[in-house]
């Protein structure tokens, strides 16, 4: 009996000791870590590969790029609870007015330090139905039918899902001549078609696309042509409302992590990257609208569709307008949505 | 398992002294009612989860399950997972002895507390554990700024991850001794002291044979469930790809990734590690028994 616990007790020490000297070894190389939303996985796998080579051929220094994803509010919370991101690159821009506000760990002019708002490509909120439209799905008022069944995340945890609220509410405004009350009752009607409130964007996409749920869901541009990419064109098709907003995601540097971190020269160059020719062309790529399409390959752009584009400031005045009546606790959406 | 299937369904024939009597027969229709329940639930709810599990993962043939358990990312996660593992089960091995061996075998005040609160992880739901490192040891906690000023990172990072496991899989071993012990008694141990063995001689040569299955069985359960704990872990990762994700929060990821295959992949090896650690715990159990027969 003894030799063999003392010999795990050995194991044990040797694991340790390994452990100990782990992050020595990481420390020759320069290391960022993104924080972002649900959705941009898959722009960022690439992203990342293209920036650590562009900074390895223009300065020589190897830079590892790790990915945290999740949903936009709950990263931001996780951010300010101590994640140590170098950049955050969220869904909007009230969750990093959040960080700025609590943590103190970036200027609460953060918005303004890069072109466009920050956001260095747009997306909109579309419609993704099962193959032939069975519904016949055309528009946000189809959504608010009865038997109408409705996958959206939800806006307390995911900042696809506020766009997607703010989206139909916009929609709402402009058909009945700006009516509040009704617009209230309009979403009201559509959130009692929604079944399930997943956290984020991608867990709602799983739902409807792999676990079969619902008649339509309610996504990022980006998400619904990526379904289609991923499932196949005879499995989904995407439906473009009469009107939608103009989402747009912001990135940011973390200041006081980067500092200490030391990586704020690479942490600005990564996120001016996605300014660059490179960077919009793998926002195209990716489904997301570049700001300059100039910059991107024609053919990516071509599969945007036209769409009329409303702007939060346009309708809500603005992110902390937005969420203090919609979102925060006792909010409109608070009294519309009733859980089954 | 088809074995023990086979003799649960037919080994009856012979029957036992209560099913050859008419008295205490039970009726064949509820016989075979109730096995058809029992095993109707079992192939549903654990049996055809089980195959499922391994037939997707294996539906994108060999090659694509050996390449999605040898990418960096999930080696990652096995490593971060056998790490969390490796720490938290030795500690919870020897809180657990000690922590069975004084309530067992000595008086004091607060005894009863002391069991009561043992049992505390089972009770709390794992999320709220997860929360309680963050509220602690997160950057807005009690202790943030301290850490944050000598720049060291717990949650987030190896250390909460360590710790969230070692709060969940905390009850296991003492839960299985204390039973063990307060059964022995002291008897053995007094006997030994008499004899002229020392403290540390009379646990390890009576105390440790004696608890060695139950101890056994308590390191097993406690390892399946350091290495499959999701909800308190899934707090305090940050699922940081390559660095914060164990096994199960990989399995997520993946999952959410549309890479289907490779997720039921990675989630074999937690099904594998299920499918030992029941084998081990019957081994076990085998062997306590005949232990138990024998004296």
């Amino acid at each position: 009996m003894f030799p063999m616990i003392f010999r795990r007790g050995l194991v044990g020490a040797m694991l340790l000791a390994s452990l100990a000297s782990l992050p020595a070894a990481a420390q020759t190389e320069k290391a960022l870590l993104n924080v972002s939303y649900d959705p941009t996985r898959e722009l960022y796998a690439d992203f990342n590969n293209a920036f650590s080579k562009y900074w390895k051929e223009k300065t020589g220094e190897v830079v590892k790029i790790s990915q945290s994803h999740g949903g936009s509010g709950k990263q931001a919370r996780t951010i300010i609870d101590g994640l140590e991101a170098d950049v955050a690159t969220l869904a909007l821009a009230y969750d990093i007015d959040e960080i700025a506000e609590r943590s103190g760990k970036l200027p609460k002019d953060w918005q303004t330090r890069l072109p466009n708002n920050s956001s260095p490509y747009t997306s909109t909120i579309v419609f993704l139905v099962r193959k032939g439209n069975p519904k016949g799905i055309k528009d946000w008022n189809d959504l608010a039918k009865p038997g109408v069944s409705v996958i959206t995340p939800n806006p307390k945890t995911s900042g696809g899902a506020r766009w997607n609220y703010l989206a139909a509410w916009g929609y709402a405004l402009k058909t009945n001549g700006g009516d509040e009350a009704k617009a209230k009752e309009f979403l009201a009607a559509i959130f009692k078609n929604v079944p399930v409130l997943d956290s984020g964007a991608r867990g709602s996409t799983t739902t409807f696309v792999q676990r079969g749920l619902g008649d339509v869901l309610l996504a990022w541009e980006n998400e619904g042509f990526l379904s289609i990419n991923e499932f196949g064109p005879d499995k989904f098709e995407v439906v473009v409302p009469s009107l939608s907003i103009l989402a747009e995601p912001p990135v940011t540097l973390v200041d006081e992590v980067a500092k200490k971190h030391g990586t704020t020269d690479v942490a600005k160059a990564y996120l001016d990257y996605l300014y660059s020719p490179e960077g919009q062309k793998l926002a195209a790529k990716h489904y997301y609208r570049p700001r300059k399409p100039e910059l991107a390959d024609p053919a990516d752009n071509a599969r945007f569709p036209n769409v009329t584009l409303f702007t939060i400031d346009d309708v809500f005045g603005g992110w902390q307008k937005a969420q203090k009546t919609h979102f925060a606790d006792g909010g409109t959406f608070d009294e519309i949505y009733q859980p089954k | 398992m088809a074995g023990a299937l086979s003799s649960l369904a037919f080994g009856s024939v012979g029957g036992s002294a209560f099913e050859r009597r008419a008295a205490t027969r039970d009726p064949a229709w509820v016989k075979w009612l109730i096995l058809g329940l029992s095993l109707s639930f079992f192939a549903i709810f654990i049996l055809l989860p089980l195959i499922a599990v391994f037939v997707e993962a294996l539906r994108k043939g060999w090659g694509t399950y050996i390449t999605a358990l040898s990418e960096p990312d999930a080696l990652a996660a096995v490593r971060l997972t056998l790490i969390a593992a490796a720490i938290a089960v030795p500690l919870n091995l020897i809180f657990g002895v000690s922590a069975a061996w004084a309530i067992a075998k000595y008086q004091f005040r607060g005894k009863n507390a002391l069991t009561t609160l043992i049992d505390l992880p089972f009770s709390v739901s794992p999320v709220v554990a997860g929360l309680v490192f963050v509220l602690v040891f997160g950057a807005q906690g009690w202790f943030g700024s301290w850490l944050g000023d000598h720049n060291i990172r717990i949650i987030f990072a190896v250390p909460g991850i360590v710790l969230a496991t070692i709060f969940v899989t905390f009850p296991f071993v003492a839960r299985e001794l204390i039973p063990l012990m307060e059964s022995q008694g002291r008897e053995e141990e007094e006997a030994a002291i008499v004899l002229g063995a020392s403290g540390l001689q009379t646990f390890w040569r009576v105390t440790l044979p004696n608890i060695k299955w139950g101890l056994l069985y308590g390191v097993i359960l406690c390892n399946a469930r350091a290495m499959g704990e999701f909800g308190a872990v899934s707090v305090v990762s940050g699922h940081i790809r390559g660095q914060t994700n164990t096994l199960p929060l990989h399995v997520e990821i993946v999952y959410n990734e549309y890479n289907f295959a490779a997720a039921f992949a990675v989630a074999s090896l937690l099904a594998l590690l299920a499918l030992f650690t029941l084998i081990l715990k019957t081994i076990i159990e085998v062997r306590a028994a005949s232990q138990v027969a024998k004296a």
